[in-house]
């Protein structure tokens, strides 16, 4: 059973913080809240979170700092930060610094939300999985190939890849800028809509043919694959 | 006063001042120590004629007696430049000579004098001068006592000479001195007045003001010349700084316009729950543009800023090329364009591969967007090594940029379609450009068909030096 993902959010802005508080409430998701780094320090070594949100810049103690000394105690609980940083060389500092993803600010809830719960990883696939499974459609980590009700279906490898994550985090939203720095290891703003087309040339391939549709749009979020259809969002 | 005073802090005054003291000091040395040699060399011959005289006059003694003594001493007595002799009774009074009056007590004692002493000499003019002598007192057995001396005073004059010599000379180089610490001092001061003239009229914002320069090319010119680079840079950098903030202005007050009269207009209309929704979205999608914009000006601030120049790596350009073909192929491809790329395998270059993607992705972009008008539809991405550089560009066929307007699109929001009418920062070209100026390269902008009327095409090409190792 699924128990419900619990996060920290360490964020100095109190109106940010109560926002992000009651919209990750009504995405089923538990979150407490440090209103500077000391206290979330403490509140992150003391109590076990599934995802800590940390925002770059905070009183007392500065995020990364936080993030190092956390490491430093053994606590390897998956790190969001939050930065109103530029994103060239402050995403590798913030990584470098020990943490696991990188949101420049102003961000999009959804593109958080989506951010967080592949950190926390209660949904998709075990890492150590050599064959994704989503309904009939099957994808082997070896052999690079791919079967729908048993037929080989042919991918070009960049299209391998992408199904390949989204399977890996079947049922849960992926966005396009985690598709885009996941697949194809960029970070930047590809201005069109460059990973639409993708998808729908992926879905072309997975769907044709066959009645059921797997990979559906989340209006204003991204893509998800999932077993029974494309129905809501 | 208060000029003078600033005159003597200048260096050049202060450090001639030192020179000339360290000079005086030396030749004053050198010429105490010269004639004090020479005076105690005079007198060592002087006391040597001394001796043979004295000598002289045992020997006369000896074999003519006092009387032959007596005369021979007159008889040398009276010839010009004679040396002195003195012939005194056994009390000391002056019974012969040609001296008028001695030191008392001098004849006292038998043997040298010692120390010069003063006399007065009989002249044929019967003029009495004070002179300075060394002299030899010889005590006879008969108790008669016979000074025989010799003059000092050329030495003595010598002496005088010299050093009043030096006193003059001194006196001449300290006015010297004086007059070219004032004119240089003077001058150095003037320029130096003239260059914090023209920089408080800098800092009172006149930008465009540069230091005075005489045209000599000595080290205040230099200086001047530095510095008005300098200035030419920050003036440089301050257009740049004022046109951005009025471009920004611009890009950045028309989209928020339009997002506050959308949500003036959703207030307004009784509008629906969808109503309400699609005006929402509608006004989500114009602040993603403005963050998307806010987010491009940062980045090239921080590019050429030199804030990424750290994460420098060796990148696989041909790879990156391939991926990124790879990635806007499709978006192309929707389009009826041709997107192609020529691309060798395996070159490398020390670079950000993030930034050179997000370059080549600009570049892309651009020309699938400005290329639906295309005769030709085809995108060419090419790279390859071109007299020392590799050459990575994008070749369209669309309706290319005009020469004079290509030193213009690289400007941070500056778009040759007035009417805004593709979607789009305007600060595409811009950021390939700080991107190629942090790999010390360039982007050039060139026609991908010159010899046509219209849609002559735009190659836009990222020009990477090669790595000299």
């Amino acid at each position: 059973m699924v128990t419900r993902m619990k996060i920290l959010i360490i964020e100095d802005d109190l109106e940010a913080a109560a926002y992000l508080a009651k919209a990750f409430r009504e995405a089923g998701i538990v979150s407490d809240h440090a209103s500077d780094g000391e206290s979330g320090l403490f509140m992150a070594s003391e109590n076990s979170y599934d995802v800590l949100v940390i925002d770059r810049m905070l009183p007392r103690r500065d995020g990364l700092s936080v993030i190092s000394e956390l490491r430093r105690k053994g606590v390897h609980t998956p790190v969001l930060i939050l930065s109103a940083l530029g994103q060239v060389d402050d995403r590798v500092t913030g990584l470098r610094a020990g943490g696991d993803d990188y949101l420049p600010k102003p961000y999009a809830f959804n593109e958080l939300l989506a951010r967080v719960e592949v950190l926390g990883r209660r949904k998709g696939a075990p890492e150590q999985d050599m064959v994704y499974r989503v309904g009939d459609l099957e994808l082997d980590r070896l052999s690079h190939t791919v079967r729908r009700q048993g037929r080989e279906l042919l991918l070009q490898p960049r299209e391998f890849r992408l199904l390949e994550y989204l399977m890996k985090n079947a049922g849960q939203v992926v966005t396009r800028t985690m598709l885009l720095e996941n697949v194809w290891d960029y970070h930047f703003d590809p201005q069109t809509n460059v990973i639409d087309v993708h998808v729908s040339r992926l879905r072309a391939k997975i769907e044709k043919d066959f009645d059921q549709p797997l990979l559906r749009t989340v209006r204003g979020a991204g893509y998800m694959i999932k077993e029974d259809g494309r129905t809501d969002a | 006063m208060n000029r003078l005073r600033v005159l003597f802090r200048t260096t050049a005054v202060r450090l001639s001042a030192l020179y000339l003291l360290l000079f005086a000091l030396c030749a004053a040395f050198l010429v105490f120590y010269v004639t004090g040699m020479s005076q105690r060399l005079l007198e060592q011959q002087t006391k040597d004629a001394v001796a043979t005289e004295v000598a002289q006059i045992e020997q006369i003694y000896s074999r003519a007696g006092v009387n032959g003594l007596l005369r021979t001493l007159e008889r040398r007595a009276r010839q010009p430049g004679a040396n002195l002799y003195v012939i005194a009774g056994p009390t000391g009074e002056i019974l012969a000579g040609n001296v008028a009056s001695l030191q008392p007590g001098l004849l006292d004692k038998e043997g040298w004098t010692g120390e010069s002493f003063r006399y007065q000499r009989y002249t044929d003019e019967s003029r009495k001068e004070e002179h300075v002598a060394l002299a030899h007192v010889l005590v006879l057995d008969n108790g008669l006592r016979i000074l025989v001396g010799r003059d000092l005073q050329e030495p003595e004059k010598f002496k005088m000479l010299v050093r009043q010599a030096l006193v003059v000379a001194l006196g001449i180089m300290g006015i010297g001195a004086l007059i070219i610490w004032f004119a240089i001092g003077r001058n150095a001061l003037k320029r130096m007045d003239r260059m914090s003239d023209a920089s408080t009229r800098i800092m009172a914002g006149d930008l465009s003001q540069r230091l005075p320069m005489s045209g000599s090319g000595d080290e205040f010119d230099r200086l001047s010349e530095s510095l008005n680079a300098m200035l030419g840079r920050i003036e440089k950098l301050n257009e740049g700084l004022r046109q951005v903030s009025d471009n920004i202005a611009h890009d950045l007050k028309t989209p928020l316009t339009r997002l506050r009269n959308k949500a003036e207009a959703a207030l307004a209309h009784k509008a629906t729950n969808s109503g309400y929704r699609a005006s929402l979205e509608e006004i989500i999608g114009e602040s993603d543009q403005l963050i998307r914009t806010f987010n491009a000006l940062l980045m090239i601030s921080r590019v050429e800023a030199g804030a990424a120049a750290a994460e420098m790596s060796d990148v696989n350009l041909s790879q990156s090329v391939a991926d990124c073909v790879e990635l806007y192929e499709p978006v192309a491809d929707e389009q009826a364009l041709n997107l192609e790329a020529d691309v060798p395998d395996d070159i490398h270059i020390s670079g950000n591969r993030e930034l050179i993607g997000q370059a080549l992705g600009n570049l892309i972009d651009n020309a699938i967007k400005y290329a639906d008008s295309a005769a030709n539809p085809m995108i060419k991405v090419s790279l390859v090594r071109r007299d020392g550089a590799i050459v990575l560009s994008v070749a369209d066929h669309g309706p290319g940029v005009p020469t004079n307007k290509r030193d213009d699109v690289v400007e941070r929001f500056v778009r040759l379609d007035e009417s805004r009418s593709k979607p789009g920062t305007g600060l595409g070209l811009s950021l390939v450009e700080a991107v190629m100026e942090m790999h010390q390269g360039s982007l050039e902008l060139s026609d991908t068909v010159p010899d046509v009327e219209n849609n002559r095409g735009l190659t836009a090409s990222m020009v990477f030096p090669l790595r000299s190792a």
